[in-house]
């Protein structure tokens, strides 16, 4: 099949960015969408010019590295996918595709299609574990936790981090992936011991980034290639309206 | 020479415990002054990290993704294995202790493994204080399964998405020690040289991914996790950026290569769709254990599936291994599958697959119930091929998946070169020439949490802090060497694409040095190699500047490397005159097509030295001595 | 950090006026059915509420608290929101949010003006001083007979209509997002208060409609 391409390229931060056209000649609708990039950046080299920039690692829809608007769509048309699990057979033959990046204040631009996700780091640097030291932990049977909450915390771990939540949020808002973590240690036992303090914490980081708000569109569970709920946002604010009146000195990493 | 593995003598049972009260410590108030670097955030460079930064050592830790919870290791689906013995099925430490050493074919070191199979019960309890969703019964404990053709139930799981889970967990303790201020992040940055000094790893060269800088880190320390090497077969089932460059620039700066010939070749992967194929994805093994594999008896059969009738039909497993049947270990399996395809009895296009079919466990169990166990696999068999596996049987065919081969380490996770650490799949200690199921993640985590933070102490305490800092000639001179390189694969403007000709080295490397190896195909494979590193040096095409994000510029070191280290594998594969475990001599097979070892001449180690490119390597041998288990033949039958 | 300055913060806050305010759009619209019971029932019930005296002062003043808190809170969300997202998409598809999710910010502004128009109409009595005389054979304030000549003309009745219906589109989204923002959904729940939310909107709009539409068609009259 025969695409339309038009690829948002950018080459710094600083630098002005447009939409430039490519045409993709005799893609296989077996291959996947990264896949048909690569070869467009083939056919880029030999004529001399700049490949793509975009983040890619895996290439089976777990890293959440690759993150790619794609017509509009985080992650492109088709259901709790990532780009590198997205196959050409999705498109027609003559097709014009729309490739842009992740755009958020929060996430700023590096390169092309690249961006630095880096503020999710911070947010879980500032309380997205439990405080276990290495060692010195009972026994794993030691503290049953119920199958209805393993699995709600195993629901929420799933998470990958690849921030398809900010990019399809109209507000850029990153309340999905903050709420799957909040969620995920606070529905255990061994998590909820600083629920609290976490949430605090985690909030506080979130809002610092500069992320919008969270305003119920929902376009994050639609957008999520790992199928997480919006009910977990609401389980965060749960969670945050339990945590406001336990007033603490200091919360690590700043809160509230 | 013959290397001396430095592993404890005396009773096995005890000999970790002995170990860790015979070596030195740091004293807590002298630990913050150490500086270590850890190059690779996986589960044993994560945990590596976070636990020598909770123990007040200086840490920086490297990762060339964008953020440290993305190292591949976060691939691994099926579980962890640990002696818990929960089950009450009979498992023990000495059990899986047995079950590595044999399944690694008597080529791992004994005590390695032991103090793996110790620590593994440790890894879960860990685990779980992080918060990791393990898998649990109706009571509240934890679930295990059988995994991978084991006879007892020890593996832990968290649905498909274990060494995820293991990962976040490893991570999120990493990222609790950033916010403590013990831990340096250093995201976008490949390790591209080796510092030493006086013979001491005091640093590493990197490469700024996003600005193009190179830089220069100090470390009175180096810990490489930076896993394995398969990709030099091109398509596996590895992540695009998984590369051998750390660890063979290390060997360059001295530090030993061992068993770089063995491979794991995994049997449940998805086949190649043609050639615009960037990788291969693996379905978990699972599968196998409701899935039956087959092939139709007749040659060049262009029939779909349904219209096979069930005489016709060879289930070519149960045939050969009747007891272990669709079980049999990883490399028995892949060979099998490979064997069907070579006598033309292959499926789907191109040939290259067998059917994997779970219409009798759909008729006996129901679809529910296969939906219930395996439903996100066969989603991904649907996304990635279009086919309903459900309806029709599965396509697989055998990708490589992992290398139990890597730099040479003795009991202490230290190469030869003092100070410079491997942990993980970067190293080569404790899975022989084979590895099982499961047991690579409690390999990762096992060094990270349980054995680097001990044996570090014991060098450090030796040494003396800060000594050679980045102001040192030697620094400067790396970065020099790396610019140079640098400019040279952009100044050379030839006609092909990187890709090109990292697809032609997979072909001569899946073709010669893959499942099954000969003398002659491996002589092939030496004489093109060089051939083809000369054509990369002259006619390799690397488009943009060095001083900026460029992913062809990271694509061609990373080539440039495979392709020297690919010869040195195709060597160790040459010289290594025997079948065992991933590594297969057509020569070497009993009549039946089974492995045959040669235990009188090849039961050692094979450590090569790096004496330059275009010159022969040097072997060292560290002899493999057996006190705890008879070696035997490994039979699946 | 204050909680209140949070993100979450804001949402509880948001969350809370809105409630109080469709608490008392329900009041308000069960006053007005106090005028299907003729001059007697709808004189009687405004008569009731004046003679609260400084109670009724309380509450305007605590309604209107609750009114200008949750403009502000709605403006610095719709403004932060905006400021999250710098450069917009060249393509943009949505496939979960609604017409009336998406436009939050407008129909409430747009209702926040209404609200000020409908005040100075009927409380105030800017455009028509003379309502303020209208009296009742009981000596009321003949609340009935200026509600019947507010809604004669075409075009108010229209503008009443046209608010209510921003109103729906208001609450379509507000009432779900009420339970969301406060944590009280879960999987099973969510869709449910989706549709009850959008229900009780439609029973506002029908309820608070009936009364123009009844007095134009002349249904009720003086």
């Amino acid at each position: 099949m025969n695409l339309t391409l038009y690829v948002w390229r950018q080459k710094g931060p600083k630098e002005k960015g447009s939409l430039e056209r490519y045409e993709a000649k005799h893609v296989s609708p077996d291959s996947s969408f990264l896949e048909m990039l690569d070869e467009v950046n083939e056919d880029l080299i030999k004529s001399g010019k700049d490949p793509i920039v975009f983040d890619h690692d895996c290439r089976e829809g777990i890293c959440g590295m690759c993150s790619q608007m794609i017509n509009g769509i985080a992650h492109g048309p088709d259901t709790e996918i990532t780009v590198c699990q997205l196959h050409m057979r999705k498109f027609k033959d003559g097709d014009s595709i729309y490739i842009e990046p992740w755009r958020a204040k929060a996430f700023p631009l590096i390169s092309d299609l690249m961006v630095d996700r880096s503020a999710f780091d911070r947010i879980i640097e500032s309380y997205g574990y439990t405080s276990a030291h290495t060692g010195g932990v009972p026994d794993g049977n030691a503290i049953p936790v119920s199958k209805v909450n393993a699995d709600i915390a195993m629901d929420a771990a799933a998470c990958i981090g690849c921030g398809a939540c900010v990019a399809a949020c109209p507000n850029a808002s990153a309340m999905l992936f903050v709420s799957a973590k909040v969620s995920h240690l606070g529905v255990l036992p061994q998590g909820e011991v600083e629920a609290a303090r976490r949430v605090k914490a985690m909030v506080s980081q979130m809002d610092a980034e500069g992320f919008g708000n969270c305003t119920n569109h929902y376009e994050c569970e639609a957008a999520c290639p790992k199928g997480i709920k919006v009910t977990f946002i609401s389980r965060m604010n749960r969670e945050l309206l339990k945590a406001i009146p336990q007033v603490e000195k200091k919360a690590a990493g700043g809160g509230f | 020479m013959i290397l001396d593995g430095k592993c404890p003598t005396g009773p096995i049972e005890t000999s970790w415990d002995r170990h860790r009260f015979e070596m030195k410590l740091v004293n807590p108030a002298n630990k913050r002054k150490f500086k270590v670097l850890v190059v690779g955030t996986g589960l044993a460079g994560g945990a590596a990290a976070a636990t020598l930064g909770e123990l007040g050592y200086n840490v920086e830790a490297f990762c060339y993704q964008d953020s440290a919870r993305r190292a591949h290791s976060i691939a691994a689906q099926g579980g962890i294995n640990a002696a818990k013995n929960y089950p009450n099925d009979g498992d023990s430490i000495y059990r899986l202790f047995y079950d590595t050493i044999k399944g690694g074919d008597f080529r791992a070191r004994e005590a390695d493994v032991w103090r793996l199979a110790q620590v593994s019960n440790n890894i879960i309890d860990q685990c779980v204080a992080q918060g990791v969703p393990f898998a649990r019964d109706y009571a509240g404990y934890l679930d295990n399964r059988s995994f991978g053709g084991a006879q007892v139930s020890r593996t832990f799981y968290a649905r498909g998405q274990t060494g995820q889970q293991l990962l976040l967990g490893a991570y999120q303790a990493l990222c609790r020690q950033v916010q403590a201020g013990s831990v340096k992040l250093h995201t976008r940055r490949e390790m591209l040289d080796l510092v030493v000094v006086d013979g001491e790893a005091k640093g590493i060269t990197c490469r700024n991914l996003v600005t193009g800088q190179i830089e220069s880190y100090w470390g009175d320390a180096v810990v490489l996790c930076t896993g394995g090497y398969v990709n030099v077969f091109y398509l596996s089932t590895n992540a695009m950026g998984c590369s051998v460059t750390a660890a063979w620039r290390s060997a360059k700066k001295g530090a030993y290569f061992a068993n770089p010939c063995y491979t794991q070749i995994h049997p449940t992967c998805i086949p190649q769709s043609g050639d615009h194929q960037s990788k291969l994805t693996l379905m978990s093994e699972s599968l196998r254990n409701d899935g039956r594999c087959w092939v139709p008896k007749k040659q060049g059969d262009e029939r779909a599936a349904h219209q096979i009738p069930e005489d016709e039909r060879d289930y070519y497993l149960e045939r050969k291994y009747p007891s272990f049947g669709n079980l049999a270990p990883r490399d028995i399996a892949s060979r099998a599958a490979k064997e069907q395809c070579d006598d033309n009895r292959g499926v789907g296009p191109g040939k290259r697959g067998v059917f994997l079919d779970f219409a009798d466990s759909i008729k006996r169990l129901g679809e529910d119930k296969i939906r219930e166990r395996y439903g996100n696999l066969f989603d991904m068999y649907e996304k990635i091929t279009d086919e309903n596996g459900y309806k029709q049987p599965m396509r697989i065919y055998p990708a490589p998946h992992y290398s139990m081969g890597g730099l040479w380490v003795d009991y202490n996770c230290m190469s030869n070169v003092p100070g410079l650490f491997v942990l993980g799949e970067a190293n080569f200690s404790v899975h022989g020439a084979n590895r099982l199921g499961a047991s690579a993640l409690m390999q990762g985590l096992a060094d990270g949490y349980f054995v680097i933070p001990n044996t570090i102490a014991n060098y450090l305490a030796r040494i003396t802090p800060g000594k050679v800092k980045d102001d040192h000639p030697e620094f400067k001179r790396s970065r020099e060497e790396i610019q140079g390189q640098m400019d040279k694969l952009l100044s050379i403007k030839g006609k092909k694409t990187v890709s090109e000709l990292n697809r032609e080295l997979g072909k001569v490397m899946w073709n010669n040095a893959g499942m099954a190896r000969s003398e002659q195909s491996l002589k092939e494979a030496i004489k093109r190699i060089p051939e083809l590193r000369e054509e990369f040096w002259n006619n390799v095409n690397v488009t943009g500047v060095s001083g900026s994000t460029n992913q062809q510029l990271e694509n061609a070191w990373r080539l440039a490397d495979f392709l020297e280290f690919a010869e040195l594998f195709v060597k160790d594969a040459l010289h290594r005159e025997e079948s065992c475990g991933g590594h297969f001599r057509v020569e070497h097979q009993t009549e039946d097509g089974e492995a045959m070892r040669d235990d009188e001449n090849f039961c050692y180690v094979g450590a090569w030295e790096f004496k330059g490119i275009d010159k022969e390597p040097e072997l060292h041998k560290e002899p493999l001595k057996f006190e705890n288990v008879e070696l035997a033949v490994r039979s699946y039958k | 950090m204050q909680w209140y300055k949070s993100s979450l913060g804001k949402k509880y806050i948001m969350a809370v006026t809105g409630l109080a305010m469709v608490l008392f759009a329900i009041v308000h619209m069960l006053g007005n059915f106090t005028i299907f019971a003729g001059p007697g029932g709808i004189n009687a019930y405004a008569a009731g509420l004046q003679g609260l005296g400084p109670g009724l002062w309380l509450f305007r003043l605590a309604l209107l608290t609750v009114f200008l808190v949750h403009i502000w809170m709605g403006v610095s969300l719709y403004l932060e929101n905006k400021a999250a997202r710098p450069s917009e998409y060249a393509m943009k598809q949505n496939h979960r949010t609604s017409f009336s999710a998406r436009t939050m910010i407008w129909t409430g502004v747009i209702l926040g003006a209404f609200i000020i128009f409908h005040v100075l109409h009927f409380t105030v009595h800017a455009f028509h001083p003379y309502y303020a005389t209208f009296v009742d054979a009981a000596q009321r304030h003949d609340v009935y007979r200026m509600v019947v000549m507010g809604f004669q003309g075409f075009p108010m009745t229209l503008i009443y209509i046209a608010a209510m219906v921003v109103l729906l589109l208001h609450l379509a989204h507000g009432i779900q997002s009420f339970f969301q923002s406060l944590g009280a959904t879960n999987d099973a729940t969510l869709p449910t208060l989706e549709k009850g939310g959008r229900g009780v909107a439609v029973v506002i709009l029908l309820g608070f409609v009936i009364v123009p539409i009844t007095i134009f068609f002349g249904v009720i009259r003086l």
